[in-house]
């Protein structure tokens, strides 16, 4: 018989949760709560900005003032409060000029409880990370290593102080303040994030990745990114968030732009893990965020995420193919369970002669969850011989959730192929008794179905990242079938 | 090995068994004929411990343990196997994956580490050989797009790997040609030992040509009609079930 004792059941019961809900008590520089003219100027001087940085988060919350929140999205949810959240908080401690030795031991801990050991990611892995807590970056490792090959990778706040040149010629090309309500809040209040820069030519030699975390209670997070890839580099980004589990909702409102010049190559991947809230439904990220992509001549980005987190989802990387014989690829897993809403997917827009896109898209549904995926091919009159290849699979456990597909096709050029593929299937009774009868429990047999049915967006993620994310399906199915 | 006592199971409220008796020793190996909807594969599946079908009546021992309580992969660990009639697909996971997690599994709850991916590697190589499975079938997705006699090889296969101690197989002859037939029933004879035993169920003598079993049994309308010998097949094959019907209704 087996071993197993009452008390690693509950031990695994327990780490089977979300495993990153803990709150670490950190000293905290936290604005009050609203927003107007005053806290954006507040939070431009705080960063110590330029006026031009200034005007521009003032210009971008006026255009916001004046619109509304969307609604064509199928989700519904009580609107945030956007007088209720504070937009600045930081950790009191942090000090991005001092090295690690420095940092609060507070944070530590909690790096150590994210799984993130910087000095272990330092000497094996080979992963350079930004590490984003609240608002601010907090440490940024392999610094010196990327120096010597000309790449910039630091947080964006200080990139507007150390390369303003390169912030301004950038920021908002990609997603203007006026993009869309989110995009707009973005701008104004963003309070940190991640830049990066690949000059011409360079192979980056190890994968960049950016940990974000939201910490305190009543913030909302608004990070912001930008990514360049001059002509001929190649950059593999990874993205990473969770959040304490908290009752109510946190907003999360990112924006992600990313540019690759002539003959660049974007790898972005996104594992996606904010706090989905309780089974009931209470708490939870509102994850409401614009992620886009340029690609000049011969350029490519490859957009690959893991959506596992948060209550609602809102988010579509996409990508304009500009340059002849550019590329786009949109590579995507999305879970929904309990009461979990997501709305994804993304747009390619064809601009270029022989520009060519791929959209994969797995949605795995249970509990009581929606999830959608929403996409746009656009194929403009001067893109001759566009092609593009859609699939859209969807996987519903249990009678009570949902999955949706919202695939529009706008093609204004007699030589464009678009090839659109969808199927939806149900976890059957029959499987799971197979797998059974195999000595392999249910939750096994469903993170085993379900991972065979993300196989191929799985394998493109990095290496590491995959194994994470492997395990992260499991733990948000958990308790799925009943 | 295992012993059936005056089994009663239903589904849906339908009762299905009306009082099996079996009992199977270790190193035997017992066929069970019958026409369709006298409840065989309902046997088996009761045996394995599938939910949907409810015991009313009647135990079930293994190894002298009552396995009511069991659920189908405990019932699985504790070295029952069932070689499926239509087994399903699984896209996207291949049959080398699927095996690694059932042996790893079985493993892991028996308080085992995982087997070393070197060993696993050999055992597959020596399995595969012997059931003559190509290397590349065994990267394909579970049963997708397999061929009916595939899918019962890769059940075999599966059999040979997972070193059962009672293999129920249920109609493992149907969709098989003859040279598949005789390389599956080579397969199976081949894992047979003093210390296993082998439930076949089928239609046909065909499949007891080359599985040879020490008993023969018939079941008719949820009951156990006629137990003997091999001989009691060929009976069977030659007259139909008819006559055992009869009887049985007298």
């Amino acid at each position: 018989m087996s071993k197993y004792t009452e008390e690693e059941l509950q031990k695994e019961l327990e780490t089977k949760e979300y495993e990153y809900g803990f709150y670490t008590d950190i000293e905290s520089d936290t604005f009050p709560s609203g927003l107007n003219e005053e806290i954006v100027i507040a939070i431009s001087k705080k960063k110590n900005e330029p006026q031009w940085m200034t005007d521009w988060r003032i210009e971008a919350f006026r255009i916001w003032s004046e619109m509304e929140e969307p609604e064509w999205a199928n989700v519904h949810y009580e609107k945030p409060d956007f007088q209720a959240i504070s937009y600045y908080s930081a950790p009191k401690k942090a000090d991005p000029n001092k090295t690690l030795d420095d940092v609060d031991p507070e944070l530590l801990e909690m790096y150590k409880k994210l799984g993130i050991s910087i000095d272990e990611q330092k000497k094996l892995q080979g992963v350079a990370i930004d590490i984003v807590v609240d608002s601010v970056s907090v440490a940024t490792t392999f610094k010196k290593t990327l120096a010597e090959k000309g790449i910039i990778f630091c947080p964006i706040s200080e990139a507007i102080q150390d390369h303003p040149e390169l912030v301004k010629k950038y920021l908002g090309t990609i997603v203007p303040q006026k993009d869309n309500f989110y995009a707009a809040l973005n701008s104004a209040v963003f309070t940190d994030g991640s830049f990066c820069y690949i000059p011409k030519g360079v192979r980056c030699p190890m994968e960049l990745s950016t940990y974000f975390r939201i910490n305190q209670a009543g913030t909302g997070q608004f990070e912001r990114t930008l990514l360049v890839a001059d002509k001929g580099s190649y950059v593999s980004y990874l993205e990473g968030c969770t959040a304490p589990s908290r009752d109510e909702n946190q907003l999360h409102a990112a924006v992600v732009e990313l540019i690759a010049l002539d003959d660049a190559e974007i790898k972005y991947s996104t594992v996606q893990n904010w706090y989905p809230g309780n089974a009931e439904g209470k708490g939870g990220v509102f994850n409401f965020v614009t992620k886009r992509g340029l690609c000049e001549k011969n350029a490519k980005i490859s957009w690959t995420q893991v959506e596992t987190g948060s209550a609602v989802t809102w988010k579509y990387p996409s990508c304009i193919l500009k340059g002849n014989n550019s590329v786009g690829e949109f590579y995507s897993i999305a879970v929904t369970n309990n009461f979990q809403q997501a709305d994804t997917g993304t747009k390619m827009i064809h601009l270029g002669k022989n520009t060519k896109s791929t959209i994969i898209s797995k949605g795995i549904s249970a509990g009581k969850s929606q999830n959608s995926y929403r996409g746009l091919v656009q194929i403009a009159p001067k893109a001759e011989n566009a092609r593009n290849f859609s699939q859209c699979d969807s996987l519903l456990m249990g009678n009570q959730c949902g999955a949706h597909t919202f695939p529009y096709i706008e093609a204004k050029n007699k030589s464009a192929q678009i090839e659109h593929e969808a199927t939806t299937s149900k976890i059957g009774e029959d499987q799971i008794f197979y797998c059974n009868q195999r000595g392999i429990d249910t939750e096994k047999a469903i993170a085993l179905i379900v991972n065979g049915f993300s196989k191929d967006v799985l394998n493109k993620l990095p290496m590491e990242f995959a194994v994470e994310a492997q395990k992260l399906l499991e733990i948000s199915l958990e308790g799925s079938v009943g | 090995m295992l012993h059936v006592k005056n089994l009663h199971a239903s589904v849906e409220d339908k009762a299905i068994l009306k009082g099996i008796n079996l009992e199977v020793k270790a190193g035997e190996v017992h066929a069970i004929m019958g026409p369709n909807g006298s409840g065989k594969s309902t046997l088996s599946s009761v045996i394995a411990g599938k939910e949907e079908y409810e015991v009313t009546d009647g135990e079930i021992f293994l190894n002298g343990e009552n396995i009511e309580e069991l659920s189908a992969e405990e019932r699985a660990h504790e070295g029952v196997f069932l070689s499926f009639q239509y087994p399903v697909e699984i896209p996207g996971v291949s049959v080398t994956n699927f095996v690694k997690t059932a042996i790893n599994e079985t493993r892991k709850a028996k308080g085992e580490d995982e087997m070393p991916a070197s060993a696993m590697l050999k055992k597959i190589r020596e399995k595969a050989e012997l059931l003559e499975i190509d290397r590349k079938f065994l990267s394909r997705s579970l049963n997708e797009g397999f061929s009916g006699g595939e899918k019962k090889r890769n059940e075999i296969f599966q059999m040979a790997m997972l070193e059962p101690k009672l293999a129920i197989l249920d109609e493992t002859d149907s969709g098989l040609d003859i040279d598949a037939l005789r390389i599956v029933a080579n397969g199976v004879n081949k894992l047979r030992s003093e210390d296993n035993a082998v439930i076949v169920i089928t239609h046909y003598q065909r499949l007891l040509e080359y599985i040879v079993p020490d008993f023969v049994h018939v079941l008719h309308n949820g009951k156990i009609v006629k137990s003997g010998t091999k001989e009691l097949a060929l009976e069977l094959e030659e007259k139909g079930y008819d006559w055992i019907k009869q009887e049985a209704t007298v």
